[in-house]
């Protein structure tokens, strides 16, 4: 055998035992999942009866149908949106601010970094005081009484327990986006300096000489240079808003009316107080669905890329 | 890149990196300045004050409570950080140097491992530990850190690796050196610095984790931190100078670890989120 092949076999074999426990507890465990989303376990005993019914779609059109999960969905529409948006914004901003080398710029580098060293149920439980309303006009609390303090009553609202809602969107969302985009956007300004620093310096130079402005520089070689950037950063905080748990968990519940609701706290009252593991699994693969449907395009095509 | 900046846009940079500045302290303001205050100056009208003088009731209340859970955290962070580590860095090697046909998929596939919501092996995950005994336990929790950081602690190293010449290994097996012993000899030597930002990120995440925490944990002497803090929350009146002395402490170590090593963080932060 040469000694590439004996290589490649190696390779092979080291692999294998983090191969073999990735399927089962991945791919063997999902096929687990899918197989109780189609059942009739919606209690203890049925679990514990241990007769499977196969219901097929059954769990789906009831979640589908159900006027909390369908708030859910728009909710993390909703949420995926404004924190993405608000991660990317904030971070092109002060990625190129952090850029100009001012004095203490690396300063404030890691300031900004700092919320992203720090758990979601931290930062959920700090900003649920913060955006904590109170009973207002009589007794503010948190920002609210800042407000106050400020002068700027008009200013005071509910927050995270507001029931306000425009369409689908439900406002009480905002103070939940602000907390996620506290704790995520440095780590997308340093994906973005990142990746500023990695445009040839000749480049900006040559385009200097040629008179570009410093919004030119910005929109016609900065941008276009970070597209790649932008797309990990989406897939990224995509990803990650679309399983959002600990921070609202922490932070808001699900709030009245479920206004802050999420697929992932209802999954976790159907499957842990409810006892409704068929309804629970159904709603994680759904998750499952929403997640792969990013996932899967952008493996495929770094992948294909890479030979 | 040196672009010229004149005066006045210099100050409005200034301006306005003070004012995201105090988007960023804020919530750190409202956490240590609450933490040190008695717990009768904790009335919500004194919120935005600092405290009239340093009190450490909070953290005395907090450590009482949060303590055991304190070191639950350690109990499991340690050793499945150092295991994940580990088996990141020989599948790494495997995956950088010792290619074999389809190792592209094969990566593929072990990377996919990363993205799924957990919620979605969390039942069978919770049944398996029941029907092996271990529901409940640090260990499950900890088997559990360790299997599913093998996508991510493999990709890190993985990327490290190939940043190595395969000369260096290729020169080692010319000499008559074992597979084992080019990885033991020659880059297990130089792969330092990888571990440390492998360790720093598992650590990290391992310590903040809340779904399997919550769900595979039910015993409250068993909890990890950040389970026992958002039960404070629930129990009887919200003490607030504790509740934040509680989410200081539940923060601090993974503050401190990125206060000292904050470049490896930053490489971290960097590599799990460059693919492929």
């Amino acid at each position: 055998m040469s000694v590439q092949k004996k290589k490649a076999r190696a390779g092979f074999f080291i692999i294998l035992p983090s191969l073999a426990f990735l399927g089962i507890f991945v791919y063997y465990f999902i096929f687990l999942t899918i197989r109780t989303s189609t059942s009739n376990w919606n209690s203890f005993s049925s679990l514990l009866s241990g007769e499977y019914e196969f219901v097929g779609m059954r769990n789906y059109q009831r979640l589908f149908m159900d006027p909390r999960f369908q708030t859910d969905l728009w909710n993390t529409l909703f949420f995926t949106l404004f924190f993405l948006a608000g991660c990317i914004i904030l971070g092109i901003f002060l990625a190129n601010i952090i850029d100009k080398k001012l004095k203490g710029s690396s300063f404030f580098q890691n300031l900004f970094l700092f919320p992203m060293a720090i758990s979601f149920v931290v930062t959920g439980t700090v900003w649920g005081w913060i955006f904590a309303p109170g009973n207002i006009p009589t007794s503010p609390q948190g920002i609210n009484l800042l407000l106050e303090n400020l002068g700027w009553t008009n200013l005071q609202w509910m927050w995270y327990t507001s029931t306000q809602s425009i369409g689908k969107f439900n406002l009480a969302l905002i103070p939940v986006v602000i907390a996620a985009t506290w704790q995520m956007s440095g780590y997308v300004m340093a994906m973005y300096l990142a990746g500023l620093r990695a445009i040839p310096e000749e480049m900006i130079e040559a385009a200097q000489v040629d008179g570009a402005t410093g919004t030119q520089l910005f929109w016609r070689i900065k941008m276009p240079m970070l597209r790649p950037i932008t797309l990990s950063a989406m897939i990224v905080i995509g990803h990650m808003s679309l399983k959002i748990f600990d921070l609202i968990y922490a932070m808001t519940g699900s709030g009245p009316n479920n206004v802050t609701d999420m697929p992932a706290v209802y999954m976790f009252e159907q499957m842990f107080r409810s006892n409704r593991y068929a309804i629970a699994s159904a709603i994680a693969i759904i998750m499952l669905v929403m997640v792969a449907a990013v996932i899967i395009p952008y493996l495929y095509s770094s992948f294909r890329g890479e030979r | 890149m040196a672009e010229k900046t004149n005066k006045t846009s210099l100050t409005i940079y200034y301006i306005i990196l003070a004012l995201f500045t105090i988007f960023y302290v804020l919530p750190f303001y409202v956490t240590l300045s609450t933490s040190f205050k008695p717990f009768e100056e904790v009335s919500i009208s004194n919120m935005w004050k600092l405290p009239s003088k340093l009190s450490f009731e909070g953290f005395k209340e907090a450590f009482a409570r949060l303590g055991p859970n304190l070191k639950n955290s350690f109990y499991l962070t340690i050793p499945a950080t150092l295991i994940s580590a580990i088996i990141g860095s020989i599948n790494g090697f495997a995956l950088s140097k010792l290619r074999f046909k389809y190792s592209n998929i094969v990566f593929a596939l072990i990377l996919f491992g990363m993205f799924i919501p957990y919620q979605s092996v969390l039942f069978p995950l919770i049944q398996f530990f029941q029907a092996i005994g271990l529901y409940g336990t640090i260990p499950a929790l900890i088997i559990t850190h360790v299997i599913y950081g093998i996508p991510i602690t493999t990709l890190m190293f993985k990327n490290y690796y190939e940043e190595i010449p395969n000369e260096l290994v290729e020169a080692s097996s010319v000499d008559g050196a074992s597979i084992w012993q080019s990885y033991t000899k020659i880059l297990l030597p130089i792969s330092i610095p990888g571990f440390v930002v492998v360790i720093i990120w598992q650590f990290t995440n391992i310590w903040n984790e809340f779904l399997f925490a919550v769900t595979i944990t039910s015993d409250p002497t068993k909890q990890p931190i950040t389970v026992a803090l958002v039960n404070l929350a629930g129990s009887q009146v919200v003490q607030w100078n504790v509740q934040m002395a509680g989410a200081l402490i539940a923060a601090l170590p993974t503050l401190i670890v990125y206060i000292i090593l904050g470049r490896y963080f930053v490489r971290g932060l960097l590599a799990g989120s460059v693919k492929g």
